[in-house]
């Protein structure tokens, strides 16, 4: 998939920086809807938009995140500079988190942020190294044919 | 595309271009063109904040005119709750239902008892409710467009239940249709409203062919008749006690934001007022954050139907006297409640749901060709990259994003950006203006030409 005949627009995310969390997604979904995309692919794209987000947020120093868009395809390229997950499988288990209190307060860490992201996902990738950071590559069908 | 009748009109002859209504706008639905304001239809949800903020009082409501009365052969008032709290506390509601009267309706319903009787059933149908949620009030019809036009996945979460005034209305007409030998038809059923949106609500419901009112009578233009016909009819005044017997607890509430809430003493449930606050409330139930919630009440106007637009009294002090007459009737102990069992049976037969479907109105894309959108997308992103970012206005579109969408779909011009115009000037001090740029300058400013002669006329 290449962004020639597409659009492509980058978002930073700076970890730690709760004022704004939530605003990339918000941000993602006001483009999808601008173009006329179909609400339930909104609301999924949405939805895994702000869980990578908000995995930035807690965890991670900084990162970025990049949506391509085509006709037949929207991309989300997540990576970020941080401690990285140390073991994916288990991070992908609904229910498991490394939250702090703190966090858990806000409403976060019940585990259910990558598997969510996964679940709303066509296409779901996950790398990690451990100190360095993750990058999670996902990909959502917009034609129903392709699927 | 759909026609959308809106309760707000702009007068261009009064419209001095002033901007304050396209800053205040919450879905950056007007623009001012040539020195005039103008609001795109598909985009405006009737809020009203546009309204509350003209210099010029150039925008006006569209509620109905008393004499609207004369084309039917009975009429019925119904006033919203909002209206009990414009009085004093020495004016209570059956004082006011009876002024109504004198003003000319044949009959008045008292609509916190409806009000009541939904909360009840409201409490039936969490009970029962297996869907997505939370569920959010219909209450407000301002809200109920923005869910339509800014979060068309959430319109789902929408109340299945009727909103008190439309089952009062659709009530009141069997009734005295039986009662006199009349059609339904015939007879005039109004709403006196807080807000101007009520009336789009009515002429143009989100979701039905069509509302079981015939009009809405603004407060603030019934205020001052009715008070002079409540103080004229001293004969009304009934003992103090006696008064009260009629108003409903659970009822009165619902012109207060948290009224509903608060009388079901629902433990999950929520309260928002003011169209920022709820954007933001609706935003996390998008992204899932708030399914433990059960019930949200979302009313456009701060503290609820007390703060609309066309009431006459401060919305705290309204606010403060539903509180207290809230207060004085647990303190009596009246119970001029619903019957629950009555309520219960009535909601088996699906008495208080919603005739029609409510279908989300997402707005135009900028192209129906995918491809050709996600090209403009791209392009207006392109040229906001190049704005001053400082979302100033003074091009006539709200935000320099804005700005940028009306370039990509012609509706302005990259050269009506003031900023980027000046900037071109400085950078080349030397030369006259046109000379490089010339497709930037020699357009003139969009906002004074065509107010040049009025303004002219003035200072004569």
């Amino acid at each position: 998939m290449t962004s020639e005949n597409g659009l492509s627009q980058v978002f930073e995310i700076t970890g730690r920086d709760f004022n704004r969390a939530g605003t990339i997604s918000t941000k993602i979904k006001e483009i999808l809807q601008e173009i006329g995309i179909a609400p339930s692919i909104i609301r999924r794209a949405a939805i895994a938009a702000y869980e990578a987000e908000m995995n930035i947020v807690m965890y991670a120093d900084r990162g970025k995140v990049l949506l391509t868009l085509t006709p037949t395809a929207l991309r989300l390229d997540v990576d970020d500079e941080g401690p990285g997950i140390e073991d994916i499988e288990l991070a992908m288990q609904e229910g498991f988190s490394t939250a702090t209190d703190e966090m858990r307060e806000m409403g976060f860490g019940a585990g259910m942020g990558l598997p969510n992201i996964k679940k709303n996902a066509d296409e779901f990738e996950i790398s990690s190294k451990a100190g360095e950071g993750t990058s999670i590559d996902i990909v959502l069908y917009l034609n129903q044919e392709v699927q | 595309m759909n026609h959308y009748f809106h309760s707000i009109r702009i007068d261009p002859e009064k419209c001095d271009g002033r901007m304050k209504c396209m800053r205040a706008c919450p879905t950056q639905a007007i623009r001012v063109r040539n020195g005039t304001a103008s609001i795109i239809e598909e985009k405006c949800i009737d809020c009203g904040e546009c309204l509350t903020v003209c210099p010029s009082g150039a925008i006006v409501p569209l509620t109905d005119p008393v004499g609207e009365l004369s084309k039917f052969h009975y009429t019925v008032a119904i006033p919203s709750p909002a209206l009990y709290a414009q009085f004093g506390r020495q004016i209570l509601p059956n004082e006011i239902l009876a002024g109504l009267k004198e003003l000319g309706f044949n009959d008045t319903v008292d609509l916190a008892f409806l009000c009541g009787e939904v909360s009840f059933a409201i409490q039936e149908h969490l009970r029962e409710y297996k869907g997505p949620k939370p569920i959010i009030s219909n209450v407000c019809p301002t809200v109920v467009r923005l869910i339509q036009v800014k979060y068309p996945s959430l319109v789902d979460h929408i109340s299945p239940l009727d909103i008190p005034r439309e089952l009062a209305a659709r009530e009141i007409k069997k009734e005295k249709a039986k009662e006199h030998g009349l059609r339904e038809e015939e007879i005039g059923a109004f709403y006196i409203t807080p807000c101007p949106v009520k009336m789009v609500s009515i002429r143009q419901p989100a979701e039905k062919e069509k509302s079981y009112l015939d009009g809405a009578i603004s407060i603030s233009d019934i205020y001052g008749p009715l008070l002079s016909a409540i103080s004229g009819g001293a004969k009304h005044k009934a003992d103090y006690r006696e008064s009260l017997e009629s108003i409903c607890i659970l009822g009165i509430g619902w012109a207060i934001v948290g009224g509903i809430c608060r009388t079901l003493r629902l433990r999950n449930s929520l309260a928002v007022s003011g169209l920022t606050e709820i954007l933001e409330v609706f935003h996390d139930i998008e992204r899932g954050k708030m399914r433990h919630i059960d019930f949200i009440e979302a009313y456009s106007c701060w503290q609820g139907c007390v703060g609309g637009s066309l009431t006459v009294e401060n919305r705290y002090v309204s606010y403060n006297k539903i509180l207290k007459l809230i207060e004085t009737l647990e303190f009596e102990e009246i119970k001029a409640c619903p019957d629950i069992r009555e309520v219960r049976k009535r909601y088996a037969k699906k008495y208080f749901f919603r005739s029609g479907v409510l279908e989300p109105r997402p707005l135009k894309p900028l192209d129906t060709d995918l491809a050709s959108a996600i090209q403009k997308r791209k392009q207006k992103q392109d040229i906001y990259e190049s704005l001053p970012k400082i979302d100033c206005g003074a091009c006539g579109s709200p935000t320099c994003l804005t700005f940028a969408e009306d370039v990509v779909i012609g509706e302005a011009k990259l050269s009506d950006c003031l900023v980027q115009v000046a900037r071109a000037s400085i950078e080349r001090p030397g030369q006259p203006a046109g000379s490089s740029r010339s497709k930037i300058v020699e357009l003139k400013p969009p906002g004074p030409k065509a107010k040049s002669k009025k303004a002219d006329r003035r200072k004569r």
